[in-house]
């Protein structure tokens, strides 16, 4: 049994229920993550995948149960939680205004980074290759350049969970392609714990292990090759047409 | 939160409004321009019609352009106030707004930082405006430079307050010019900006005059009026404290995750 208030569990979720009005749009979700594991997130569109971002990242609370991000309850220690969070949202969210540098110096002192700041810039822009584009406006930059800033931005307070919402909407493939392999690398180098929610099968097929949400619940997780036999599918995508196509009959019924 | 922590986070959000701001040179002259079209214009014409008794803080007969200037740098104020308001709603839009809220810090204490840095643009707006003023030969006192600075803050403050429990309620920003002008013609004229209270007491508006006594922005002005002539107006500085923490009590319930944002988040994305 996972130990929730365990500092060196990166997230774990017990009973989350969230409701609008009459809707339940989250119901009993239980997750645990791990550090240096690649989770995806698998779900389609309206599954609820956004809304639990947005409970994990403090921005809706819940109605019922716990969230916990390194040991911290996000309720009781919202601070200290948020601190060992990083987000890259589905809506992009750099001031394009502003330079890649001052993107990041506005997150960075979000961040009580003091002087380590100039440090660690250097290094993350060095990682995602956009040193060159240091002082340029991000309003001139590539969606894909975009979200390596963006990402370049969620990794600079160096933390312990990484949160991506659908970061590869409005990517091209190439682009799409770089960016999940990088945050593969990224896993392994930093053992960062990743969750990646997404409703692309080929995403999911390389994650450490998939949860696949539907309807509000978590229908089933594991590692994707277990998935695959468990539903006697060929693949990933047919497993999870045949989990999501069950639960909508369920519903009909 | 340690103090290091919070200074940073106050940099921050100041560095992104100058910065921001110092780009728009367009709202730099609107904000100059639109006071001082009033200065100019109105002043001229009304002249003689609003003729202005000796009120305190004045100690003698003064002119008309001499009674507005208070009124118009509350303009400025309450100009800025909104257009800090209409910029929270864009970076709601825009997303921005997530990035701040999900900072480690309070989320009352981030609302402060903006409140805040808005309020340091308004100020500096405040004194640009007084210095169009003193070019066009407004007699006003040098030591009421000085003495006028801890009226701008507050006066900045409520009014920036007032901005920010606007932008909880107005959820896009198509809407922001409509809600503004509901905001901002009501409070400017319904106030003792651009003629005394005893004016519209003495034509018989006692409704008006009402309003006008329990408008806070007229204790903002009545504030300012006062510190130009290095005097104090304390009970337009308890009105004027008072809505301060009641407005940003309010902006930040509003901005609770519980309440009103959460909606506007979930109406946007």
């Amino acid at each position: 049994m996972t130990d929730l208030a365990a500092p060196d569990t990166p997230l774990a979720i017990r009973g989350v229920i969230k409701r609008y009005g009459k809707l339940t749009a989250l119901n009993g979700i239980d997750l645990t993550l791990e550090a240096g594991r690649f989770t995806a997130l698998l779900g389609p569109n309206g599954a609820g995948k956004s809304t639990l971002f947005q409970l994990l990242s403090g921005l809706f609370v819940p109605d019922a149960g716990e969230i916990r991000v390194c040991g911290c309850a996000l309720n009781e220690a919202p601070s200290r939680a948020l601190a060992q969070l990083g987000i890259v949202f589905q809506q992009p969210t750099l001031d394009l205004d502003l330079t890649v540098e001052a993107n990041l110096r506005f997150h960075a002192r979000l961040h009580g980074m003091g002087r380590r700041t100039t440090t660690r810039i250097d290094a993350e822009l060095d990682r995602v290759g956009l040193q060159a584009q240091r002082n340029t406006p991000c309003r001139a930059l590539s969606g894909g350049n975009r979200r390596r800033v963006e990402l370049a931005r969620a990794l600079l307070h160096e933390p312990s969970l990484l949160l991506m919402d659908e970061p590869t909407v409005g990517l091209d493939p190439a682009s799409r392609e770089l960016l999940v392999s990088y945050v593969h690398e990224l896993c392994s180098d930093r053992d960062l714990a990743v969750l990646w929610a997404t409703h692309l099968v080929d995403e999911a097929e390389r994650a450490h292990h998939v949860v696949v949400l539907d309807q509000g619940e978590i229908l089933t997780e594991g590692r994707p090759d277990s998935l695959v036999a468990s539903s006697n599918a060929a693949s990933l995508e047919g497993a999870f047409l045949n989990l999501t196509a069950t639960t909508k009959e369920q519903t009909k019924a | 939160m340690t103090l290091s922590h919070a200074l940073q986070a106050l940099t921050a959000v100041t560095n992104r409004e100058v910065v921001k701001f110092v780009h728009q040179t367009g709202r730099l002259i609107s904000a100059l321009v639109r006071p001082t079209l009033w200065l100019l214009v109105f002043a001229a014409g009304f002249q003689n019609v609003f003729g202005v008794s000796i009120i305190p803080p004045y100690e003698t007969y003064i002119r008309y352009e001499v009674y507005i200037v208070p009124g118009l740098i509350g303009m400025v104020l309450l100009f800025n106030g909104m257009q800090s308001s209409l910029a929270m709603v864009y970076d709601r839009e825009m997303g921005i707004m997530r990035l701040l809220l999900t900072a480690p810090l309070p989320r009352w204490y981030l609302l402060l930082c903006k409140l805040l840095a808005g309020t340091l643009l308004s100020v500096l707006q405040a004194y640009a405006f007084l210095g169009v003023a003193v070019l066009f030969r407004v007699d006003i006192p040098w030591s009421g430079w000085f003495t006028v600075f801890p009226a701008l803050i507050l006066g900045g403050m409520m009014l920036g307050a007032a901005g920010l429990l606007l932008s909880v309620y107005v959820k896009q920003l198509e809407n922001f010019a409509g809600t503004m002008n509901f905001v901002i013609f009501p409070m400017f004229f319904l106030s003792s900006a651009l003629y005394p209270l005893w004016k519209l007491q003495e034509s018989g508006a006692e409704i008006v005059y009402q309003v006008a006594r329990f408008n806070p922005f007229t204790h903002v002005v009545e504030l300012v009026r006062f510190a130009l002539y290095g005097q104090f107006n304390g009970m337009s500085c308890a009105v004027v404290v008072g809505t301060l923490i009641l407005f940003f009590a309010l902006a930040a319930w509003g901005y609770d995750p519980q309440r009103g944002l959460v909606r506007q988040i979930k109406q946007a994305g």
